[in-house]
């Protein structure tokens, strides 16, 4: 059967890349004895995708992965037994049985939500700059960046692909519609900094377009006359979602809340 | 979470930042409030390397079972790491703390290779500790090693405080109990190792002199503090079912060489080739009992989850109970996705079995390790392999359905004549003649023969510790000859020839058989840039002629000279169980191109009897060959 999994990462794992993270996976997973189906043959691997590979350095409180299983306990059994066989900094947060017909969650991702930090140290202008300095840019009608590939360089928008910014946290969530106010503010495994200079983001992900928040703090950069330098900056995902709406109207789900509704 | 010790900015510049994190899983951690002894393990290489070596494993058990101890791991830098440490001035940091080295009471130094020795002044000069041990000062961490070079310690001596002699379950506990001791009586650096000196198995380099022969060769050895011994014994753990072994290895997040758990069934050989240091300095072959190595095979799979075992010992085949032993991981673990691996197997009816059970037969290869191309040099060195031995074995496999199969052999052994070079290439062309004697339709496609051949080097504490090395001239118009001769073979195209370089092989000679003159060059040449030196693309063997040139040491002098009897050899103050006298017989022996049996079958009185165990105490099927 199919399962789906959230996970969190975090401390110092954001150092591991994402096919490091696979095989903490596959070996936590033999750890806690969880039933998982093999692939055939002589060197039986493990049938498991993941939704939107995170990069070196960045955290995340919303990581997927899609697994193979021939049987499993109820998902609160299944949490346990898999975090126990696990550290501190990857922790499983969901377990969803999908059925056999879902598409695997590589193939519909759209969108992300995350949080950016300016690091104690890197700060270039203080909090109150950066908030104004960040909502001009951020009203622009069209933010034009280059995009340099091997064979061409060439400007894009990427406007259109920021869905929505904010600079609290339960400002955000009313914002993106995720607020249902019993827990206006969720306790992120993102590391803090004392110089509270931050911004959330909601971002076009996956194959169709795609937007990294790096990519968000270079046109800023560029647009209030900096310098950018990616190590300032702590990137940390926080969600995300499968588009369920129909032509331009968004309909933002989170990948572990995708079945539930369709299924 | 703990603060690493690098900042976010080198991390994400470097490769592979996850070897400087630590945090792996079944890591220890232990509250530094509540221990008296920081002790710092230490692999002189990159943590791939480094974390797939079981004798740290085992180490960093054993001390961590100790409540007082607190046992940390520290790898060798990559380079881009190493310029970053040395252009910010930051120390050398341990794993699991991510505090400084130098903070330790004790760096311990794995030796397992003679090319990791640069690595070694890298680990002490980024952990800011003086890099010869006469310069250290009451702040600075004890400086050990121990491993296999340490049976001949002599060019590294230098460096040291203390070398430990032999199998780490030992005696280490009583190392670090008269660490406390002393400490507790405000004793000094100099009093403890006065004190550890007289632990059996402890080698005090600073409490000995050497004096030279106008030749060179040494004239003399003696002791200069009445606290040291004679001679040093080397530490032996007799029963090896009931010591140390972890039960929840390491895991790495990053793949690392041996990416496995590592099961060793037994230590030592009964085999005794006259060329191979461990087999004789693991004397007396001990093996683990068949329950216990059931019984951790499923402890450290579930502990680690890790998709491989690996058997570990010189010579699986002799393991006693290994059928049994093998048929247990294939019912127990190939079902739950578990490889087994079974290096140094020889090829028979059953290896071809197991191998068919756990291997895909077409991707896999036989391998044969006959060494010599003749049946004579094989004689030489006591390498009980025929060739009708392999020529049966290659015939059994190929009708089983493989097709690829691996040689390694040796240049340069002792009485090797042009006829037994050709050898290597007509040995290999009859397995592949072999091949197509059977009828087309039932083979499966071509075969393939990989032969390769390394520069033998003469270790210590082996017969051939006297013989002389070829010198690269000699060794390179061999691998020629070699070549020539295999292109001249009808099955040419099947056999492919790789061969290893001549430079880092000299270099080894050098540092197997050197004495304390050879410090100096590897400070040299370290302090002029040498370091991974068994890294083919850092190595820099000029910068090493260089070195010897200028300290007035002649490489030839090492290498390529042969010794006589009465020769004071520079390792000879070592008592490691095998007599000189017996190295010297068998030396002679093989001169004779006689073979001597295995110590199942005969004993010839190696002296590792002193060790009152194993298979010195069996029954024999002959007599005591002397
Ligand atoms: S004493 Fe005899 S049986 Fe024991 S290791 Fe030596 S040769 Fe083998």
């Amino acid at each position: 059967m199919k399962i789906r999994i959230k996970f969190t990462k975090s401390g110092p794992l954001k150092f591991i890349g994402h096919l490091d993270v696979m095989r903490y996976f596959q070996k936590a997973f033999r750890r806690a004895e969880v039933d998982v189906e093999y692939s055939q043959g002589f060197s039986p691997h493990q049938l498991m995708s993941f939704a939107a590979p995170l990069g070196v350095g960045l955290t995340s409180d919303g990581e997927y992965l899609d697994v193979s299983m021939h049987t499993c306990d109820a998902p609160e059994i299944m949490i346990k037994k898999i975090n126990e066989a696990m550290n501190e900094y990857i922790q499983v947060v969901g377990f969803m049985v999908l059925p056999d017909s879902s598409k695997n969650a590589m193939s519909i991702v759209a969108a992300a939500d995350y949080l950016v930090s300016v690091k104690d140290g890197y700060e270039t202008m203080d909090k109150a700059v950066f908030k104004w300095k960040f909502t001009d840019f951020s009203n622009k009608d069209s933010i034009i960046i280059t995009k340099k590939s091997k064979k061409s360089e060439k400007d894009v928008d990427i406007k259109p692909m920021i869905y929505y910014t904010a600079f609290e946290q339960d400002k955000f969530r009313e914002g993106i519609g995720t607020a249902d106010g019993k827990d206006r503010v969720l306790h992120l495994a993102a590391d803090c900094y004392t110089n509270g200079i931050k911004v959330f983001m909601q971002l076009a992900t996956g194959s169709v377009n795609n937007l990294k928040p790096e990519l968000v703090m270079e046109a800023f950069c560029q647009y209030a006359g900096e310098v950018f330098k990616e190590s300032a900056y702590q990137v940390h995902r926080m969600e995300v979602y499968a588009d369920l709406g129909a032509g331009t109207n968004r309909k933002l789900i989170p990948l572990d809340k995708v079945e539930c509704l369709t299924g | 979470m703990k603060k690493l010790a690098l900042s976010d900015e080198i991390l994400l510049t470097i490769d592979k930042p996850a070897r400087y994190i630590g945090n792996e899983i079944n890591v220890v951690t232990k509250d530094l409030d509540k221990i008296d002894i920081r002790f710092c393990m230490c692999f002189p290489d990159v943590y791939e390397i480094g974390m797939s070596y079981l004798g740290i494993q085992i180490l960093y058990d054993m001390f961590n079972r100790r409540e007082d101890t607190y046992c940390e791991r520290v790898y060798s830098p990559w380079v881009d790491l190493d310029r970053i440490l040395r252009d910010k001035q930051i120390p050398l940091f341990a794993l699991e703390s991510q505090e400084p080295v130098k903070c330790f009471d004790f760096l311990g130094i794995t030796l397992q290779y003679e090319m990791s020795y640069t690595n070694i002044l890298q680990i002490l000069e980024l952990s800011q500790i003086p890099i010869y041990a006469k310069d250290r000062t009451e702040e600075d961490p004890v400086v050990l090693g121990g491993g296999p070079c340490a049976y001949n310690p002599e060019p590294i001596a230098d460096f040291f405080d203390f070398f430990y002699i032999g199998e780490g379950e030992t005696v280490y506990d009583r190392v670090l109990e008269a660490y406390k001791e002393n400490k507790k009586q405000g004793g000094s650096r100099r009093d403890y190792l006065e004190k550890i000196a007289r632990i059996e198995g402890i080698y005090v380099p600073s409490f000995y002199e050497v004096e030279y022969k106008e030749d060179n060769t040494i004239r003399a050895f003696h002791k200069k503090n009445g606290h040291a011994k004679e001679k040093i014994r080397k530490q032996v753990e007799m029963n090896l079912s009931d010591t140390f072994y972890p039960k929840k290895p390491l895991v790495p997040y990053i793949k690392v060489t041996q990416d496995r758990v590592v099961l060793e069934i037994q230590r030592g050989c009964i085999r005794g080739c006259r060329f191979c240091q461990a087999g004789m300095i693991y004397r007396p072959i001990r093996e683990r009992d068949v329950a216990f190595l059931k019984d951790y095979a499923c402890q450290m799979l579930k502990a680690t989850g890790h998709e491989e075992i690996s058997l570990s010992s010189l010579s699986s085949s002799d393991y006693s109970a290994l059928q049994e032993l093998v048929y247990y991981l294939i019912e127990e673990f190939s079902s739950k996705g578990v490889n087994i691996s079974l290096p140094s197997l020889r090829i028979d009816a059953f290896a071809l079995d197991v191998m068919s059970k756990v291997q895909d037969i077409r991707k896999s290869s036989l391998t044969f390790a006959p060494e010599a191309g003749s049946q004579r040099l094989r004689d030489v060195i006591n390498k009980g392999l025929t060739e009708k031995n392999i020529l049966e074995g290659a015939m059994n496999a190929f009708r089983s359905g493989w097709n690829r199969v691996k040689l390694y052999f040796m240049l340069g052994l002792p009485t090797e004549t042009e006829e037994d070079v050709e050898e290597i290439a007509v040995l290999s062309d009859k397995i592949a003649r072999e091949y197509y004697t059977i009828p087309k339709e039932q083979r499966n496609g071509k075969v393939s023969i990989v032969a390769s051949t390394s520069y033998f080097v003469p270790k210590p504490f082996t017969p051939f510790q006297w013989a002389r090395m070829d010198t690269p001239e000699e060794y390179i118009n061999k691998q020629r000859l070699l070549r020539g001769k295999i292109n001249g073979q009808l099955n040419r195209k099947s056999i492919k020839y790789n061969w290893h370089e001549a430079e880092v092989s000299i270099l080894e000679g050098v540092f197997a058989r050197g004495d304390r003159r050879i410090s100096k060059v590897i400070y040299d040449a370290y302090k002029a840039g040498c370091l991974y030196d068994a890294w083919s693309e850092f190595f820099q063997y000029e910068i090493w002629l260089k070195a010897f040139e200028e300290n007035q040491l002649d490489i030839a002098f090492y290498t390529s000279r042969e010794r006589e009897r009465e020769e004071i050899l520079p390792w000879d103050f070592l008592d490691v169980g095998v007599t000189k006298d017996f190295l010297w017989r068998e030396y002679k022996r093989g001169m004779e191109e006689k073979v001597t049996p295995n110590c199942r079958r005969a004993c010839a009185d190696c002296g590792a009897k002193i060790f009152h165990g194993g298979v010195c105490y069996d029954k024999k099927e002959q007599e005591v060959i002397r």
